[in-house]
């Protein structure tokens, strides 16, 4: 059993979980490693244990696949296939001779490293939501919408009784019928795109009925729980002092501006507000993987341009939990068969065939709910774009009108966007957008700050010898 | 219907912490941040440069902006962290060692 081939699953999500199982069942160790206290990633997180919550609240057919998910995983615990290491926060893996080397934080704290080795690695990585700037959005009550929904899964919890869903993409119908059903007043669903004008791409959809069930499913309880939509609608502005009290909303034309005299004020506590998702891609980056624009370049099998290193998920491009449950099962047969010597013969599987249909539909998605035009020229001067570093839109401005900052990397270092606690996670689409470059991935060396005694300890002694004399205080990386 | 009663939870009995020296009630399970949340708390920290609010923002600990202090440590992320019994969080000022 011990020479048995060691995998790295980094990312317990759709992809990672799918990788990681069918790694297993082809007699690969694994090791699934996710920063999360329970397997599931975003898509299927579950209410926390200490709430001993009996019902989940996905519609059936996600209940059904993350059943079939669990039980799999339960069963490959428990027979030893793959090992589950919930808490660990990767900040960097590592290739050399030998293979990869996995380097984590433990725990909420993040403050003592850990590190895992393999043979090879399935990069499951996920995404986090992208929100573009408007005023008023650095307000208390302003929270993007996949976090108001990851709240309410988790701690089910609500950020406020009468609540606002804005922005654009097929995520906001979900989030707007969750906090609904949960008990709070959706006073409007604001879309900037138009979903009707998804008919063009009739031949994609209809070959994934389930998917169009799935929207109609949303449409109905949206209509059930009394929420107006207003679609080709943007927030223009949030308003409030030391919290949110309301929100402007107004109607675009045809060219994506503002349509004069549609302004109009709701109040609201809450105002949840995405705009699509961009991968992670930190971990792929610093391994020195090739990038096609800000997702992970995947091959057919998905494997990156390292060798030994897989990608699959919302990290080779965003297109939902199908499509990464596709592609993960993808990478691990594929990672499964190089590493026990046998042919993948990846063409014949099922889930090349579903994932090139998946593809086609999230393409189709990106083209209907892409940001509305000219939606750059509507952050006010004193718009905050970094929010880590309360840069003004003023600021990147004058960085690239006067000083002559033509990309993100030399705005940031003209004016600090992007060098704060997130690396830029939370302004590059608007640092990009405002220096009329295309956006690229963050590039920062780790994926999460790391304490000063954690990297002391992973010099080039660490691995062959016992680790330097640690020193007792903790919290070095406060300073 | 609220979001316990539709996930059909039956979390242990709530124990108290603070926030700011007031006492209010926390689940089992839950994140600083969702405790706060249920208590009508929606910021706790003020930023380093203008002291400006800010609260959760991301809610799966990627954008930093719910730092917090809790039993004496800035730079929580209120949106990671467990809450446990008797925990004493506080609002936290810039960068959380001014004072």
């Amino acid at each position: 059993m011990a020479d048995r081939p060691r995998l790295a699953v980094i990312g317990a999500g759709p992809a990672g979980l799918a990788a990681a199982l069918a790694a297993a069942a082809s007699g690969v160790r694994v090791t699934l490693v996710d920063s999360a206290p329970q397997a599931g990633g975003q898509f299927y997180r579950q209410p926390a244990a200490g709430l001993a919550a009996r019902r989940s609240q996905a519609p059936h057919h996600h209940r059904r696949t993350w059943r079939r998910l669990r039980t799999g995983l339960d069963r490959q615990l428990a027979a030893g296939g793959v090992t589950h290491l919930a808490d660990h926060h990767v900040w960097c893996v590592e290739r050399h001779t030998d293979g990869f080397t996995v380097h984590a934080l433990l725990g909420p704290a993040q403050e003592d490293g850990v590190t895992v080795d393999a043979d090879a690695v399935v990069l499951a990585t996920g995404g986090y939501e992208k929100v573009l700037p408007f005023p008023g959005w650095t307000l208390p009550g302003v929270v993007t919408a996949g976090g108001a929904q990851a709240m309410l899964k988790g701690g089910l919890v609500l950020p406020g009784r009468t609540v606002v869903v804005a922005g654009t993409g097929p995520l906001l119908l979900p989030v707007a019928t969750g906090l609904a059903a949960a008990g709070a007043r959706v006073a409007a669903l604001v879309e900037s795109a138009d979903p009707k004008t998804l008919a063009r791409h009739a031949r994609v959809l209809s070959a994934l009925p389930a998917k169009l069930a799935e929207g109609a499913g949303h449409a109905a309880r949206l209509l059930r729980h009394r929420v107006p939509v207003l679609v080709g609608h943007v927030v223009v502005e949030a308003h409030g002092g030391e919290r949110l009290d309301a929100v402007t909303v107004a109607a675009l034309d045809a060219g994506g501006r503002v349509r004069p005299g549609t302004r109009r004020r709701i109040a609201c506590g809450t105002l949840a507000v995405g705009h699509g998702m961009l991968p992670h891609t930190d971990l792929a980056a610093t391994l020195g993987c090739r990038l096609d624009g800000v997702a992970v370049r995947v091959d057919d099998e998905q494997r990156t341009d390292v060798p030994g290193v897989w990608a699959a998920g919302e990290a080779t491009g965003v297109g939902g939990a199908d499509l990464a449950l596709a592609e993960g099962h993808i990478a691990g047969r594929s990672a499964a068969a190089r590493l026990t010597g046998r042919r993948s013969e990846a063409r014949t599987w099922a889930a090349a065939r579903s994932r090139a249909a998946l593809r086609a539909f999230s393409a189709a998605l990106d083209a209907v709910y892409a940001p509305p035009a000219h939606w750059a020229e509507r952050i006010t001067g004193d718009t905050l774009v970094c929010r880590c570093e309360e840069v003004p839109a003023s600021a990147v401005r004058a960085a690239v009108g006067e000083l002559g900052a033509g990309d993100v990397r030399t705005v940031k270092l003209l004016t600090r966007a992007g060098m704060g606690w997130c690396q830029g996670r939370m302004c590059a689409p608007a640092v990009a957008a405002l220096a009329g470059c295309p956006p690229t991935p963050a590039g920062t060396p780790f994926a999460r700050p790391v304490p000063l005694d954690v990297l002391a300890g992973q010099g080039p002694d660490a691995r062959t010898g016992p680790p330097l004399d640690a020193p007792d205080g903790k919290d070095s990386h406060d300073d | 219907m609220n979001a316990k009663e539709l996930a059909g939870a039956r979390p242990g009995p709530a124990f108290t912490v603070t926030f700011d020296g007031r006492e209010i009630d926390a689940l089992p399970g839950q994140t600083v941040a969702a405790a706060l949340w249920a208590a009508g708390v929606i910021s706790w920290r003020r930023t380093r440069g203008a002291g400006r609010p800010r609260g959760v923002f991301c809610g799966i600990g990627v954008c930093f902006d719910c730092l917090v202090t809790v039993n004496g440590r800035p730079n929580q992320r209120a949106c990671l962290v467990p809450v446990r019994p008797g925990d004493a969080i506080r609002t936290q000022e810039g960068t959380g060692h001014d004072g």
